[in-house]
Order: C-alpha cells, then sequence, then structure tokens
C-alpha cells in the first residue's frame, strides 16, 4: 500500500467524523429546545462530618426527595434537618446524649404517609454517625431509578423473586451495560495502546457526571447542550494528561509499574480535587422529578432510554471508527503490536493520544448518562464503578474494545440480577467474585490472546 | 506564637502514637509484598480491616485476647490465600484490580446495614467492646507518667502500654523482616522481583514463594489493624482506599526494599501532614478554605506526592535504586 501523509489521512477521516458528531448535536439540541430547561435548585447543606466535638445524625427516607423535615431535640439543642433530592438528611450536634428525632409529617409530599413511628429516640455519642430510618408508604422509589452507587448504610434493598422484578432487573442491567461499556471501553484501549491499567479511568466518569451538573443544573443550560460540552471538556483533560503526564513520563522510561502507581496517585488527587469544589454530596444533573415510560412490564425512566439510546449509537460509532476507518484500523495494530505497528509507518504517539483523548471523552459521556440514570453523581461515583470496568474489561480481554463492550454488558446485568437475591450493598461483592473466577478459569478473557497475561 | 507550639507539640505526638505504630507495621507488611517481592498489593488497607474485624468480633464473642488475637491471623492468611491463588500466576496489575476492589468489598460488606449485629454497620464497633482484654494485660499499672513533654495515662485508652507495644511489634517485625530477607527464603524472594524467569529456570516454584510472601505481608497488615483499632475504635471507613495509600506514599517516601524506610517513612510522613495542615489552618484564612477543604486540600498533596514520589525519587529517602526493579 501506497504510504499517504498521515496528518492528510488524519484530518480528512476525522473531518467526516467530526461532521457526523456536529449533525448529530444539531438534532439533540433542536430536540431539547423544546424540552423545559433544567431548573436551578439550591444546593442542601453540606454533609456533617463527625469530629470529637461533633455527632452527626442522618438517614434516608427513601421515595420522599427533597424537603421532608426532621426535628432534632434534646439537650437544650433544637435542629431541623432537611432531606436532598435523594431523601438523604443529616443533622450536627454538640452535646451528647439522647434526642428525639420527629418527622414533620406537613412537610412529606402530598400522597405520602409515614409507614414507621412519626418520633424514634436515639443516643449519640460525639464523634459517631448515627443513623436513624423512617419509612414511607407511597413514595416514588421505582425500580427504574435504583442503581449502582449507592453507599449509604441504611439502604435495604427490596428482595424476592418474581417475574416481573426479574424483567425490571433484566433491563437495568442491559441499561447498566451499555453504560459501563462506554466507560470501560477507553480503559481497554488504553490499557491495549500502552499497556497500562488506568486507575484513574473512573475519574474522568466522575468529572463527566461533574461537569454535566455544572453545566446543565447550576449553569441551567439545555441537557444536550451540556452533555456535548462535558464530551468536548472530558477530551480535552484526556488530550491535557497525555501530553503533561504520560507522554513525558512514557519518554523518561518509566517502567509499568511506577506507571500504575502514578495514575493511582492522580486518582487519590482528583478524587479530593472534586469534593474540593461539589463537596462530599451526591449532585443531581437534572432536578425535576423523572418522567417515567412503561414498556411491558419494564418502567424505565425517560432519562434512562436516551443514555441508552445515546449509547448504542455512540457506540455503534466506536465500532466503525475501529474498523472501517483508517485511524481507528491504525488504532487496532497498535494495540496488537506497538513495534510492529511502529516499522510500518504507524505514529503510535498520535494513535495513543487519539485513544487518550477518545477514551476521556467517552468516559465523560458515561459520566453524564450514569449521573441521569442513577438519580445523582458524587465524587466517588466512579471510583465505585471502577471494579466494574475492570471486571468487564477482563472478562472480555484486556486491551480488546469488543470483549470491553460484550464484558459490560454480562458483568452489567450480573450486577443488577445479583441485586434480586442479595441485598445491594452486596452487589460489587458479586463483580469481584465474578473476577475471581474468571482469571481462574480464563484468565484472558474471552477475546484476549494468552500472550498478553505475562 | 501558641499556634506554632501547637503544631510542632502534634507532630512530635504524631511520632510516637501507636497507631502511627501500628500504621507503620503494615507499611512493613506492605514492603515484603512490594519492595522485596515486587507485588502490588493495593488494598493492604483491606488486611488491615480483616484483621481487625476479626479480633474485634472474637473478643465481642467472648474469646480471650490471644484467640482473638490468632483469629485476626488466620483472618488475614486466608485473605492472602484468596486473593493470590486466581492472581499471582498472572501479570502483577491483577493482583493490584483484585487487591483494590477486595479491600473495597470487605468495607462495604463489614458496613453492609444487614450485619448490623456483628460488625456494627457504618458505625464500626466501638473501642469499649473489645478493648478491655488489652488493658488487663497491662504491666505498667494506673496513674499517670510524664516523660519528656508528654503525659498520657500508663494503661487508658492511648496510653504509654499502647503505645510501648506497638512499638515493640514494630521493631520486633523489623527484625523479623530482616532476618527474612538474609535468609536464603529472602534471597529467592527478592531474586523473583529481580527476574522471575531466572528463579524459575532455576527449579523454583515461583508461585509458592510468591504466595508465601504475599502471606506474610497480609498477617502483618491483619496484625497491623488490630492495633490500629486498640486505641480507637472500628471504624470501617477509616480503613478505606485512602489508608492504602497513605501506607503505600510513606513506604515509597521512607525507600521501599529496606528494613527502615517504612518506619522513618511513616513517622516523616505523619508530621509533614500534620505541619501542611496545621500551617495552612493558621496561615490560610476561612473564607478561602475552611476546615474540611484543607483536609481535602492535604489528600489532594497525598496523591501528587505519591505520583512525584514515584517519578522522580521511586528509592525514596533511604532507598537503593538498584534495589528497585519495577518489573510488572
Amino acid at each position: 500500500m501506497v504510504h499517504q501523509p498521515v496528518l492528510a489521512v488524519f484530518a480528512r477521516k476525522w473531518s467526516r467524523t467530526f461532521v457526523a458528531v456536529i449533525v448529530g448535536l444539531l438534532v439533540a439540541t433542536a430536540w431539547a429546545l423544546t424540552q423545559p430547561a433544567a431548573a436551578f435548585a439550591a444546593d442542601t447543606a453540606g454533609p456533617c462530618v463527625a469530629d470529637s466535638a461533633t455527632g452527626c445524625f442522618n438517614g434516608t427516607i427513601k421515595g420522599v426527595g427533597a424537603g421532608v423535615k426532621i426535628v432534632i431535640s434534646g439537650n437544650g439543642q433544637e435542629i431541623t434537618a432537611v432531606t436532598d433530592a435523594d431523601g438523604k438528611w443529616n443533622a450536627a450536634v454538640t452535646a451528647a446524649g439522647s434526642y428525639t428525632l420527629t418527622v414533620d409529617e406537613a412537610s412529606l409530599p402530598a400522597g405520602v404517609t409515614l409507614k414507621s413511628e412519626a418520633t424514634q429516640t436515639r443516643d449519640i455519642t460525639l464523634g459517631f454517625n448515627k443513623g436513624a430510618v423512617f419509612t414511607v408508604n407511597g413514595g416514588s422509589d421505582g425500580g427504574a431509578t435504583d442503581g449502582g452507587g449507592t453507599n449509604g448504610g441504611n439502604t435495604e434493598a427490596a428482595t424476592g423473586f418474581n417475574w416481573e422484578r426479574l424483567a425490571q432487573q433484566s433491563a437495568s442491567g442491559l441499561r447498566l451495560g451499555l453504560l459501563l461499556a462506554l466507560a470501560s471501553i477507553g480503559l481497554s484501549l488504553i490499557y491495549g495502546t500502552t499497556g497500562l491499567s488506568n486507575f484513574a479511568h473512573a475519574e474522568q466518569v466522575t468529572l463527566g457526571g461533574l461537569l454535566a451538573y455544572t453545566f446543565a443544573n447550576q449553569l441551567g443550560l439545555n441537557i444536550f447542550v451540556a452533555t456535548a460540552l462535558v464530551v468536548l471538556v472530558t477530551g480535552f483533560t484526556g488530550w491535557l494528561q497525555d501530553v503533561v503526564i504520560w507522554r513525558p513520563l512514557r519518554k523518561k522510561g518509566l517502567s509499568l509499574t511506577q506507571l500504575i502507581i502514578v495514575t493511582i496517585g492522580l486518582a487519590l488527587a482528583l478524587q479530593y480535587t472534586f469534593q474540593m469544589f461539589y463537596g462530599a454530596r451526591t449532585v443531581r444533573i437534572i432536578m425535576a422529578t423523572p418522567q417515567t415510560v412503561d414498556i411491558g412490564p419494564v418502567t424505565f425512566t425517560i432519562e434512562s432510554l436516551w443514555a441508552m439510546g445515546i449509547s448504542i449509537v455512540v457506540l455503534g460509532g466506536v465500532g466503525f471508527f475501529l474498523t472501517r476507518t483508517r485511524t481507528g484500523r491504525a488504532t487496532r495494530a497498535v494495540s496488537d503490536n506497538p513495534a510492529l505497528a511502529s516499522a510500518s509507518g504507524i505514529d503510535v504517539d498520535r494513535i495513543i493520544r487519539i485513544v487518550w483523548i477518545m477514551s476521556a471523552a467517552l468516559a465523560g459521556l458515561s459520566g453524564v448518562m450514569l449521573g441521569l440514570v442513577l438519580n445523582g453523581i458524587s465524587w466517588q461515583t466512579g471510583m465505585q464503578l471502577l471494579l466494574l470496568m475492570f471486571s468487564a474489561v477482563t472478562l472480555g480481554g484486556l486491551g480488546t474494545a469488543f470483549g470491553a463492550l460484550v464484558g459490560s454488558l454480562v458483568i452489567g446485568m450480573t450486577v443488577e440480577l445479583s441485586n434480586m437475591v442479595l441485598p445491594g450493598d452486596f452487589k460489587y461483592a458479586t463483580a469481584l467474585l465474578l473476577l475471581i473466577i474468571i482469571l481462574l478459569v480464563r484468565p484472558q478473557g474471552l477475546f484476549g490472546r494468552k500472550e498478553r497475561i505475562g | 506564637m501558641d499556634g506554632i507550639i501547637k503544631i510542632l507539640y502534634d507532630m512530635s505526638a504524631s511520632m510516637i502514637l501507636p497507631t502511627t505504630a501500628a500504621f507503620v507495621i503494615a507499611a512493613i507488611g506492605l514492603n515484603v509484598h512490594f519492595g522485596f517481592t515486587g507485588l502490588l498489593n493495593m488494598g493492604q488497607a483491606g488486611f488491615m480491616l480483616i484483621g481487625a474485624y476479626g479480633f474485634a468480633i472474637s473478643i465481642g464473642a467472648g474469646l480471650p485476647f490471644w484467640a482473638a488475637f490468632f483469629i485476626a491471623i488466620f483472618a488475614g492468611i486466608a485473605f492472602a490465600l484468596i486473593l493470590g491463588i486466581p492472581t499471582l500466576q498472572l501479570r502483577g496489575d491483577y493482583l493490584a484490580i483484585v487487591t483494590i476492589a477486595a479491600a473495597e468489598i470487605i468495607r462495604m460488606v463489614g458496613r453492609a446495614s444487614i450485619l448490623n449485629d456483628i460488625t456494627g454497620g457504618s458505625n464500626g464497633l466501638t473501642g469499649e467492646s473489645f478493648r478491655n482484654p488489652f488493658a488487663e494485660m497491662s504491666l505498667f499499672g494506673d496513674g499517670q507518667t510524664q516523660i519528656l513533654w508528654f503525659e498520657f495515662d500508663n494503661t487508658g485508652v492511648n496510653g504509654w502500654w499502647s503505645r510501648a507495644v506497638t512499638w515493640f511489634m514494630v521493631f520486633l517485625f523489623a527484625a523479623i523482616v530482616w532476618l527474612l530477607m538474609r535468609s536464603p527464603w529472602g534471597r529467592v524472594i527478592k531474586s523473583i522481583r529481580e527476574d522471575e524467569d531466572a528463579v524459575r529456570s532455576l527449579g523454583k516454584n515461583v508461585f509458592s514463594f510468591k504466595m508465601q510472601s504475599l502471606v506474610v505481608g497480609g498477617v502483618l497488615g491483619a496484625i497491623g489493624g488490630v492495633m490500629f483499632i486498640l486505641p480507637t475504635s472500628l471504624q470501617p471507613d477509616a480503613m478505606g482506599r485512602n489508608m492504602t495509600f497513605l501506607i503505600w506514599t510513606a513506604m515509597l517516601l521512607g525507600g521501599a526494599a529496606t528494613i527502615f524506610g517504612p518506619i522513618l517513612g511513616s513517622i516523616v510522613f505523619f508530621a509533614l501532614r500534620l505541619m501542611v495542615q496545621g500551617t495552612m489552618r493558621l496561615i490560610v484564612p476561612d473564607a478561602w478554605m475552611n476546615i474540611q477543604q484543607t483536609e481535602q486540600f492535604s489528600w489532594i498533596m497525598v496523591g501528587v506526592a505519591l505520583m512525584l514520589l514515584v517519578i522522580f525519587r521511586p528509592q525514596g529517602m533511604i532507598g537503593n535504586k538498584k534495589e528497585l526493579n519495577f518489573n510488572v
């Protein structure tokens, strides 16, 4: 094959992709302009941090949303806590002892009544958190809004088997799998082209979700415009990372072990940077109560359907890019054998740069979608998904993009289905168990080759 | 001026804290993994947590101190075997993935509300529920003692007794590791770090040696966990990923693959962190950064320090660059 100037080919092939992206964005914007803009909502109080002078009461009232008041009184103090969008509330007290916690029933949303006693008594020690559980009848806690990223100690997943639940959980699994695939393809491509297990990849996901919150919620931009902006910004951070950190370190000849530790340090630094700017709370990208659609036995929010649709389209686009375009084929060549690719005239550094940009942008997009379907995003959302991503990528075969897709679907499905028999807190344990089994039985994954595993 | 004296006092007090010593024990364990064997264990805090749970739950069930202590050790061994068997025959980063995940899962399962009666859920277990058998073993009696400018109870929570025992353990384990690494076993371990295939061609069972190293370091992690909760309480969130990263940073700061590196690194690291935090609280006005944010900022600094250390000075303060072979 006659070797063409790489840059020219690059420009031509990519201009087509860019045009496609822009047309897609215009269509999306046109649709979106007909939708009501996301309302800006005031933030709830920051989280309570227990220290030697403070004790924290906290809890979650599932399905009531923001604005329910809980009055905490005792030891000469009276504090009112208000639930946030997820029904979470917390309050700081400065004296140890016994307190009565009362839900202000007048502040409950219409049609919602308390199932538990309205008043509970709790003892608290300074420096500790104390939970109190109130439950309601008629809350809006549908299965469709249930998902990963739950972290609280007070969440109890409903367990028990019935066919509707099976259908619902399978659909949720498919949704999680698709969104996971967006994030893990990047992880797999970076591994394939550079050999690096990027532990900071999950932070790109978080960044995407948090930026979407800033754009859509705080600045009040239309959600589709916000998403497009997020993709651009996260793509830019991918480029920036490669230019500032990874390329110089490759040139410096750092070993992979050192690079892995660098990614871990970076992940830690990024997580706390997020916390500094957004606090430790979960923020919601769209404040309006999600509308739901019934498809057969399955209930989905509109956002979920959009998220799944967009994922499928984007995944298709990535597949097209990798198999049909010149740059995409070059990417796979580098992934296969960097030395040989370099010898046959492929600019390996350029491919790696493209892979970083693409991976970061895809992860950012995945973050936006996850934030929409999981009812919010916090500084640790990505970190909690990291295990799922690694499991997915390992199952599919490290370094193979299509393996990552299949692996993500399987992992997403397994995690959500395991939720039927296990409490929600255990679903990551299921993913780990799966990962360990894969490593024992077929460490190279479904589509990987044996030589990769060392 | 008072502020500066307080910072200096806090720094010097942190150097002899029993929790610092417990942390050092875990760091010595990690050094066996990474420094000497080259294993990327990214879940040392998980070993600590499982040891801590093993100990605290056993005491809660009415077992005597030593029985509970050995249960903690067995928990560490079992955890090492479960994580090691699937990963130690594969490339190094698989161990990293599995350990980082397993440590998080121990924490999540521990704080699951369904296990509230056993693990205390997200509140953890209070110190009173497991510390008495240890305090009863005290040789120091009651009362208070002042040494230099430190005055603590002889036996009470966080007193001289727990300081003496944990620091004695630090030097005991440092000596044990020193002896181990001079032994034929240690030489095999170190050659695995240098060149696994060469060791294999000499007829050694590399998998088995790696597994033994993982168990040794994991047991040290579990003991570190037990000692860590004794003067405080068992809070699952205190032994999460951040703890692992702290241990890594401290170990690399002191110097991996050296005997005193983890000890020196931990002491210097905690003192430095207190200094940065204390100084920032003094200098930076609240309007710029409140206390929570200085805390977060200090974590960002830990992450950045970890990156810079590994890039520019992987051998740390007293390490030897030739001793470090970063092969995956």
